[in-house]
C-alpha cells in the first residue's frame, strides 16, 4: 500500500530543497566572485576596499575556524582563503547565507527521503530516483558536517552545483512513482548495502570535486597563469583534503562490495555472479585501490594518482547511469 | 670497440630481474588497472555463464564480429585465459611484495626505533624550547610522556630518545593484502567443491536431492555427484502477488511477493517439517541451500484418445517470456496412437488477442488464463536426442491443419474447456492452472572462508588507513643557565600526517608541564 499524499509531500520537499540549493549556489558563486583579486574588479572600488581592510582582517580572525590557535600542521588548509588580502564582507556574508541554506536544503532532502519512505512503508532506496535523492542528501550532509570543522566555502559551489544537477535529473528523467519493492529487494540488506553505497558515493562526489579543483589549480600554477584558484587553499592542501575523503569512502565502498555479496547469496544463490553491476562495483573498487597505491608510491606523481581518482569517479558515473539503464543486469531496479 | 665489458645476466639473473619487475609497485599498479579494464567487456557483452541463450543470439546476429569476439573469449571473460593471466600475475606480484614486507615488519616490530638524526630541525615537524631541570630529568620526563602516548621508546645515547608508534598501520596493511589471498583461496574452494542444480517443481509434486532429478546440474571438478545429501522437498503451495494498485510507469504488474510453502525431509525416514522459501530467504538444508529463483505456470492438461482413455495428464510447466508471464511450452504425448502428438504454444495468464501482436498477456497473475496451441504429429524424440521440455523438435513432425485444411490448426482453451482434435485423434482438456517453482539448489563450501577473509581484509584496510605511523625524537642540551635545558623535539611520519606538528608540540608542552614550567 502506498500513501499518495505523503509521496506528494516528499516531492514538494524535494522541490523546496532544489529552490534552496539554487539560492545556496548563488551565494557560493557570489563568494567566489568576491575572491577575484581586487585589481581585476576595477580601480574605483579599490579605495573603499582598502579602507575596510583592517576591520575585515580583524573580523576574519574572529570568525572562522582559523581563530583557533593555528598550529603549523593545520595551517595550510586554512591559510589560502585568508591570505593575500581579506575577503570582502559581502562575499563572506554570501558564503555564510549559502552555508545556512545548504544545511536547510540538506534537511529538506532528509525530510523528502523520510516522507518517501513513509509513503511506501519501506526504506527509500528502491529505484534510481530514490538513489539519486539519498545520494545527494548524503553529499550535502557530509559537506555540511565537514564544513563545521574546516573552511570549505571555496568548495561550496562545486558541491552544490552537481547536487542540483543530480536532483534535476532525478525528478525529471528518473522519476518513479512511489511503490512497493520487487521481492528480491525486500531484505534488511537493502538498508545496509544500498545505504552504505550511496553514502560512499556521496563522499566520493565531494572528493572528486576537490580532486578536479586540485588538478586544475596545479596545472594553472605550473603554467604560471593567475586565476581565482590562487585564492583557494594551497594545491597540496586541497589534494590532502581529497585524499582524506577518499580514505573514508574507500572502506565504505569495500563494505558495500562485501554486503552486496552477502545479499547476492541470499537473493540469487551465489555471492558473486559477474552481474554487470557487480563487475562495475568491482572495477570502481580496483580503480580507487590503484589510486591509493599510486599515491603511496614515490615513483608516481601526485597528479597521475589524482587522475586515477577522477577515473574512479568516472566509473561511478557510468555505473550509475549507463549500467543501470542500458545493461542487462539482475540489478535492474532503475524503475525506468 | 669490441671490448666493452657488458655485464652478463645468467638464467638466474634474468629470473631475478623478472621477479623484481613483477613484484614492483609499478607493475602491480599496471596490473590493477588492467584488471579493471579487463573486467569491463564482461559487463558489455552477454556472458555464456550467465545467459547462454542471449550469447548465442548475439553471435548469430553479428556474423562477422561475433565469432571473433568468441575466439578472444569476450563471451566468457571471467573464465578466459587472458583474464586469468591478469589476476594470477597480480596475485603473484602481491605475494612477492607482501611476503618480504611481512618479514621486514616482523623484524621492525621486534627491534628498537633507530638513532635520532643529527639535526632534528630538518624533520617534517620540529619544535624547541628551554625548560627547567637537568638534561637527565628532562629526558626522563620525555620518556614517561612518550610511554603514556604509547610510543615505543629507546635511548641510544645520554642526550636523545628515539620513539615510534603506529606499527599497527603496517600490520593492518599486510593483513589486508594477505586476506585478499585468502579470499581467492575461498573462491577456489567454492569452485572446486561447490555445485549447483536447477529444478522445476510444480505445486503438488516433490523433489529429491539426487543427480537424476535435476534439470541442469553443474558440479565443481572435485565433486562426486553421486554423493549428495539425501534430503527431499514437497511443493505444497506457491503464493505470488503482483502490483495491482499503483499504475505509474514501470510499476503496474511488478512482482511483489513470492512464497513457496514446502514440506522438507532431511533424509528418508526423518520427520518432515513445514518450511517456506522466499526470494531473499533460502531454505538451508544439510550441505546445500535451496533458493527460489523462478516461478511460472504449469497448466494441468489432459489428453484423451478417440475412445476417451487418458493418454496424458500432467501439470505442464510453461516458461515465462516477459513480465506478464506470456509463456511458451510443449505437451509431448508420447503414448498417443497411431502417431505421437506434440502440442506447442503459449500459456497466457491474463489473455487478450490483439491485431498487432496476436495472443498476449496483459497481467502476470492468472486473471483470465488461456492456452493457445498448435498441434504436430509424428516422432517426438528423433534418435533420442536431448531436447528442451519447452519446445518440440519438429524434424520428424508434421503440423496438423484445421478441419477445412486451409490453415494450421489453432486451439484456444480456457480452464475447463475441451477441444476435439480433428481426424479421430482424440481430445485435449485444459483442467486448470497450477504454479511451478524454479528452485536452485547450491552448495559452496568456500563461502565462509571467503566472507571471513573479506571482513578481515576490511578490518586490515581500516586499520592501515586510520592508524598513523610516527617517529618522534627528543634531544636535550644544556641551557643558558645551570638547571636549564634546551629540549628539541622532532617528528617524522610515514605518508601524509596533518597533525604531526600538533603532536610534536603537544609532547614538548607535556614535558614542560612535567618539569613544572608552565608556558
Amino acid at each position: 500500500m502506498t500513501n499518495e499524499a505523503l509521496a506528494q509531500y516528499a516531492n514538494l520537499s524535494l522541490y523546496s530543497a532544489m529552490a534552496v540549493f539554487t539560492l545556496a549556489m548563488l551565494g557560493y558563486a557570489t563568494y567566489l566572485a568576491g575572491l577575484v583579486p581586487q585589481r581585476d574588479r576595477g580601480a574605483a572600488s579599490l579605495a573603499r576596499e582598502d579602507a575596510r581592510e583592517d576591520a575585515l582582517v580583524a573580523a576574519g580572525v574572529a570568525s572562522g575556524p582559523a581563530s583557533r590557535e593555528t598550529l603549523a600542521g593545520a595551517a595550510p588548509v586554512e591559510a589560502g582563503a585568508a591570505e593575500d588580502g581579506a575577503v570582502p564582507e559581502r562575499a563572506r556574508k554570501a558564503a555564510g547565507i549559502a552555508g545556512t541554506l545548504t544545511w536547510l536544503g540538506g534537511f529538506l532532502l532528509v525530510l523528502s527521503a523520510v516522507l518517501r519512505g513513509a509513503s511506501v512503508h519501506r526504506w527509500p532506496l528502491g529505484n534510481m530516483f530514490e538513489f539519486a535523492v539519498v545520494g545527494a542528501m548524503f553529499t550535502v550532509l557530509a559537506f555540511c558536517v565537514w564544513s563545521t570543522r574546516r573552511d570549505l566555502r571555496w568548495l561550496g559551489l562545486f558541491v552544490i552545483a552537481p547536487v542540483l544537477l543530480t536532483l534535476g535529473l532525478a525528478i525529471t528523467v528518473w522519476y518513479t512513482e512511489a511503490a512497493e519493492l520487487l521481492p528480491s529487494l525486500k531484505s534488511v540488506w537493502l538498508a545496509i548495502h544500498v545505504t552504505v553505497a550511496t553514502l560512499s558515493v556521496g563522499l566520493f562526489a565531494i572528493a572528486a570535486s576537490a580532486t578536479a579543483i586540485y588538478l586544475v589549480k596545479d596545472a594553472l600554477q605550473r603554467s604560471g597563469r593567475r586565476s581565482i584558484l590562487d585564492r583557494f587553499p594551497a594545491a597540496p592542501a586541497i589534494e590532502r583534503l581529497a585524499y582524506s575523503l577518499h580514505i573514508v569512502a574507500f572502506p565504505l565502498w569495500t563494505f558495500t562490495l562485501i554486503a552486496g555479496a552477502i545479499w547476492a547469496r541470499q537473493a540469487w544463490g551465489a555471492y558473486w555472479n559477474w552481474d554487470p553491476k557487480e563487475v562495475w562495483t568491482f572495477v570502481i573498487w580496483v580503480v580507487y585501490a590503484a589510486y591509493l597505491h599510486a599515491r603511496a608510491t614515490s615513483g608516481w606523481s601526485r597528479q597521475s594518482a589524482n587522475y586515477i581518482a577522477l577515473a574512479g569517479w568516472g566509473c561511478i558515473i557510468i555505473n550509475y547511469t549507463v549500467v543501470n539503464v542500458f545493461f542487462v543486469s539482475q540489478h535492474s531496479y532503475s524503475g525506468l | 670497440m669490441a671490448d666493452i665489458a657488458q655485464p652478463t645476466l645468467g638464467a638466474r639473473g634474468w629470473l631475478r630481474w623478472m621477479w623484481r619487475q613483477l613484484t614492483s609497485m609499478r607493475t602491480a599498479l599496471f596490473l590493477l588497472l588492467l584488471l579493471a579494464i579487463g573486467a569491463v567487456p564482461g559487463s558489455i557483452w552477454p556472458q555464456r555463464s550467465i545467459d547462454a541463450a542471449r550469447t548465442a543470439d548475439y553471435i548469430a546476429q553479428h556474423a562477422t564480429l561475433g565469432p571473433w569476439l568468441d575466439r578472444l573469449g569476450f563471451f566468457e571473460v571471467y573464465a578466459s585465459p587472458w583474464f586469468a593471466a591478469i589476476y594470477l600475475l597480480l596475485f603473484i606480484s602481491l605475494v612477492g611484495c607482501v611476503l618480504p614486507r611481512t618479514r621486514v615488519h616482523w623484524r621492525a616490530m621486534r627491534s628498537q626505533p633507530p638513532r635520532a638524526p643529527g639535526r632534528l630541525e630538518r624533520l617534517a615537524a620540529h619544535t624547541e624550547r628551554e625548560v627547567g631541570g637537568s638534561p637527565e630529568q628532562v629526558l626522563a620526563a620525555a620518556r614517561a610522556e612518550l610511554k603514556d602516548k604509547r610510543f615505543r621508546v629507546h635511548g641510544h645515547d645520554q642526550e636523545s630518545l628515539s620513539s615510534e608508534r603506529g606499527y599497527l598501520k603496517e600490520t593492518g596493511n599486510l593483513v589486508f593484502h594477505l586476506s585478499l589471498i585468502l579470499v581467492i583461496i575461498g573462491v577456489a574452494v567454492g569452485h572446486l567443491f561447490g555445485w549447483k542444480g536447477d529444478v522445476i517443481v510444480p505445486v503438488g509434486q516433490g523433489f529429491a536431492n539426487t543427480l537424476s532429478r535435476y534439470d541442469t546440474f553443474s558440479p565443481g571438478p572435485w565433486v562426486d555427484p553421486q554423493d549428495l545429501s539425501p534430503f527431499s522437498l514437497t511443493m505444497d503451495r506457491l503464493d505470488a502477488t503482483f502490483e495491482e494498485n499503483v499504475t505509474g510507469r514501470g510499476q503496474f504488474g511488478q512482482p511483489r511477493d513470492f512464497t513457496a510453502h514446502v514440506t522438507a525431509t532431511d533424509e528418508p525416514g526423518a520427520a518432515p517439517r513445514e518450511e517456506t522459501i522466499k526470494v531473499n530467504h533460502p531454505l538451508e538444508m544439510d550441505g546445500a541451500s535451496v533458493f527460489l529463483l523462478g516461478n511460472g505456470y504449469a497448466p494441468v492438461i489432459t489428453v484423451r484418445d478417440k475412445d476417451g482413455d487418458v493418454v496424458y495428464r500432467d501439470a505442464t510447466p510453461f516458461l515465462a517470456q516477459d513480465n506478464n508471464y506470456k509463456s511458451v511450452g510443449a505437451v509431448k504425448v508420447s503414448g498417443a496412437t497411431p502417431q505421437q502428438l506434440g502440442f506447442f504454444g503459449l500459456f497466457l495468464p491474463t489473455a487478450v488477442i490483439t491485431q498487432e501482436s496476436g495472443p498476449s498477456s496483459i497481467f502476470p497473475d492468472a486473471k483470465k488464463p488461456a492456452l493457445a496451441l498448435g498441434l504436430y504429429e509424428g516422432e517426438l524424440f528423433p534418435e533420442g536426442r536431448p531436447q528442451s521440455v519447452y519446445t518440440l523438435d519438429t524434424e520428424k513432425l508434421t503440423q496438423i491443419k484445421n478441419a477445412k485444411g486451409t490453415d494450421a490448426l489453432r486451439i484456444w482453451l480456457e480452464p475447463g474447456q475441451t477441444f476435439e482434435l480433428p481426424g479421430d485423434r482424440g481430445s485435449i482438456t485444459f483442467e486448470g492452472v497450477e504454479r511451478f517453482a524454479g528452485l536452485s539448489v547450491r552448495s559452496d563450501p568456500g563461502k565462509e572462508l571467503t566472507l571471513a577473509s573479506a571482513l578481515l581484509a576490511l578490518a586490515g584496510l581500516i586499520t592501515s588507513l586510520v592508524v598513523r605511523r610516527r617517529r618522534v625524537f627528543v634531544r636535550v642540551s644544556p641551557g643558558t643557565a645551570p638547571g636549564r635545558t634546551v629540549v628539541s623535539v622532532g617528528g617524522m611520519a610515514k605518508g601524509d600526517d596533518d597533525t604531526l606538528a600538533e603532536v610534536v608540540e603537544e609532547i614538548l608542552g607535556a614535558v614542560e608541564r612535567r618539569m613544572g614550567t608552565p608556558r
